[in-house]
């Protein structure tokens, strides 16, 4: 497992924002121009800005439930930045800043939220999967993935993330497994966040969870998950070591859930405050910042955009959440089967019947349906 | 007798389908070299490289779940799972992934996966080898569950289940496999009328409807002979598919004899056999002159082979649930709620 020289996960900034070299990873972010920098930058702050719309939309009733990511915006933004289009993506429910950087339109974001469909988009269009409730049940399909593009010869590369809680997962195992023994094209990408719910990490794992890898046979990494350029350039190295043919890798992102587990969670029952301001001293856009002023890239102007751009978004978002039109009642049966079903046909039909009967209802007798139609 | 066993007719359907359609892969526990612990995949390796025939680490819901990454990439995986008992692993994989990714996706996805699943008891093995685990899946929106009880629809339904867009779920009645039949080759996708949604009728008879399916419709024909030498004269209809079931012949066949009878190898409590008896008492009411009857393995796990003679409907247990759908003495007589 590559990690820092004392064992502590691999930082190239430190949380005051000083430049940390690096024999490995300083080659591999050498490319970043003020360009690249300032739109790591801008990324991240209008994530954490969907962060926070998201459980407001939450608390005024607009959605059901929001998992907030506050504090993983290194973590996600910078190992987004890394993925080629053609790379696939396989991600757990948290990862709403990767779907963000992805490309992936505002309403989509919010769809599986709101309760309007199961899942946001379409995979195959932004190569992305539908999130992942089951924890760590998309490991294996990004392993499964990984070893079809190994049977097409393609140069691709997929990443899978999911967070410490599913490292005890027994289906995050299997495709250790699984990828190792066919030594498919495949990067898992564990953000250590340091809370599953109430448990703790320690509940876990009784060693870092990078360690875990190369028992498998797995290359693996322990970066600073707070900071966005380590995050970066691991997640490249991983990404280019899967295209070329050399097998699988791991990433342990060390970072932490500084919200709740969902919006239906309340942290103080489990959680040291002291511990959340601990943190808080090691937050990612803050570190970034200095950084970016210190070379000069961050200065009035590009705050004022990345606000301006974080406004847009989060007004966009809740115009289209809250304007988010319902399904229609015919949904519930449309795509459980790609062909005709007997069963599930003859349930359609029926329902369709009956829903018909309030239509007639309704143009016999007006307001009959809030009444009762019958 | 001539003809192709079971377990061959599996075999060249598989053959089959992997010439049609590059994209056909088989994965699972010893299925490469050894041809599977049942020999059902035996050679395949062989003649289509191990890129098509993939031996797998040992672990059921890694092979499921990889399964569905791998259709995800436009690949047809057919599953092995070596026993019934062994699904359980991958049971969150099937019902909360495999079943619901089309559904979860709006139509972007669909998983192509057949799950071939030996199944059921009858052949003296140990626990976790003889379960009849097919209600799980039945009950499973989104999964197709099939089960053939003959060589030539094994041959035909394996090519139809691996063509299929959906998920399938493929019932293979172990104890069958050795069973011999005649087997045309040329029957498969594109040939026309195929078995695998449509229930088919195994005997015809005037008295009694005997349903069943999978390794249970020998032992009805068993007994439909058998009854015949007393003079009850049984149809019995081989369902084929479980989810969705052809409802079809099985009304036509009850609202002919006004009686039914419901065979299969699983526990009763909430089994298909509950399904099928409320179904066709709801659709044929007015047509029965007695309440179903079913004859099923008993509530109890899956017993030590010593005893799972007792535990298995056979052609005994079986007449005497057509005996109580006649109204005839049989083993039940004299109690008052008859169940």
């Amino acid at each position: 497992m590559s990690t820092g020289d004392d064992g502590s996960p691999i930082q190239l900034l430190s949380p005051h924002g000083e430049r940390r070299p690096h024999e490995r990873y300083d080659a591999l972010v050498a490319d970043l121009g003020p360009e690249a920098l300032a739109s790591l930058y801008e990324d991240m702050v209008v994530a954490r800005r969907i962060d926070a719309e998201g459980t407001a939309l939450q608390r005024q009733g607009q959605l059901g439930l929001w998992p907030p990511f506050l504090g993983q915006e290194a973590a996600q933004i910078g190992s987004a930045h890394a993925i080629a289009p053609d790379d696939f993506i396989f991600a757990s429910y948290r990862e709403i800043a990767v779907a963000y950087a992805r490309g992936i339109p505002l309403p989509d974001l919010m769809r599986q939220w709101r309760g309007a469909a199961n899942a946001g988009w379409d995979p195959f269009r932004h190569n992305m999967a539908p999130t992942q409730v089951v924890i760590g049940a998309q490991s294996l399909h990004a392993v499964g993935y990984a070893m079809g593009v190994q049977f097409d010869g393609a140069e691709t590369a997929v990443i899978t993330y999911f967070g410490d809680g599913a490292t005890s997962q027994g289906d995050v195992n299997e495709s250790m497994v699984f990828a190792a023994s066919f030594q498919a094209p495949v990067v898992f990408f564990c953000q250590n966040n340091h809370w599953a719910i109430s448990e703790p990490v320690g509940v876990q794992a009784h060693v870092p969870i990078g360690l875990r890898a190369p028992g498998f046979g797995i290359p693996s990494a322990r970066i600073d998950g707070n900071d966005v350029l380590a995050c970066l350039a691991a997640t490249r190295e991983a990404l280019g070591r899967a295209r070329s043919g050399n097998g699988p890798s791991y990433i342990e992102a060390v970072t932490y859930r500084m919200g709740a587990h969902t919006t239906a969670d309340d942290p103080t029952r489990y959680r040291d405050a002291n511990e959340l301001e601990d943190w808080r001293g090691r937050d990612p856009i803050s570190r970034l910042e200095a950084y970016l002023r210190a070379e000069g890239v961050l200065d009035d102007g590009l705050r004022a955009r990345a606000a301006e751009k974080a406004d847009d978004v989060a007004a966009a978002l809740r115009e289209a959440t809250i304007h988010m039109p319902d399904p229609a009642p015919g949904e519930l049966f449309e795509h459980v089967y790609a062909g005709p079903h007997a069963a599930l046909d003859r349930q359609r039909e029926h329902f369709e019947r009956f829903h018909a009967g309030f239509d007639d209802h309704a143009a016999h007798a007006a307001g009959a349906h809030t009444e009762g139609a019958r | 007798m001539a003809g192709m066993t079971f377990a061959k007719a599996l075999n060249a359907g598989l053959r089959k389908a992997m010439e049609r359609d590059p994209k056909v892969v088989l994965m699972g526990e010893d299925i490469g070299r050894l041809g599977g612990v049942f020999r059902i995949t035996d050679g395949l390796q062989k003649d289509f490289g191990a890129h098509r025939v993939i031996d797998t680490p040992l672990a059921e819901s890694g092979i499921m779940g990889t399964a569905i990454g791998m259709a995800y990439r436009g690949y047809r995986p057919v599953v092995e799972i070596q026993f019934d008992g062994f699904v359980y692993p991958a049971f969150d994989q099937i019902v909360s992934q495999v079943a619901k990714m089309h559904y979860r996706t709006r139509g972007a996805v669909t998983l192509p996966i057949t799950l071939r699943l030996p199944y059921g008891g009858g052949i003296g093995s140990p626990e976790h080898h003889s379960e009849s685990p097919e209600a799980y899946f039945a009950h499973t929106a989104g999964l197709r569950v099939v089960s053939p009880s003959t060589p030539q629809d094994a041959y035909t339904m394996m090519q139809e289940a691996i063509a299929c867009d959906d998920p399938v779920v493929f019932l293979e009645p172990k104890r069958r496999y050795h069973d011999k039949g005649e087997v045309d080759e040329g029957l498969g996708p594109g040939a026309g009328a195929l078995p695998m949604g449509s229930a088919r009728i195994a005997a015809e008879g005037s008295d009694v409807t005997l349903l069943a399916y999978g390794p249970m419709v020998k032992t009805c024909l068993d007994a439909a002979v058998a009854a015949s030498d007393e003079g009850v004269s049984i149809e019995v209809i081989d369902l084929r598919s479980l989810s969705p079931v052809d409802y079809g012949p099985l009304e036509a066949s009850v609202r002919k004899t006004g009686r039914l009878v419901i065979a299969h190898e699983a526990s009763q409590t909430l089994g298909l056999g509950a399904e099928l008896a409320a179904v066709l008492t709801e659709r044929c009411f007015y047509h029965l002159e007695h309440a179903p009857v079913r004859v099923t393995g008993f509530d109890v796990p899956y017993p030590p082979s010593k005893l799972e003679f007792h535990h298995l409907p056979d052609l005994d247990r079986i007449l005497d649930g057509v005996d109580r759908a006649l109204d005839r003495p049989n083993s039940l007589s004299g109690l008052e709620d008859g169940a």
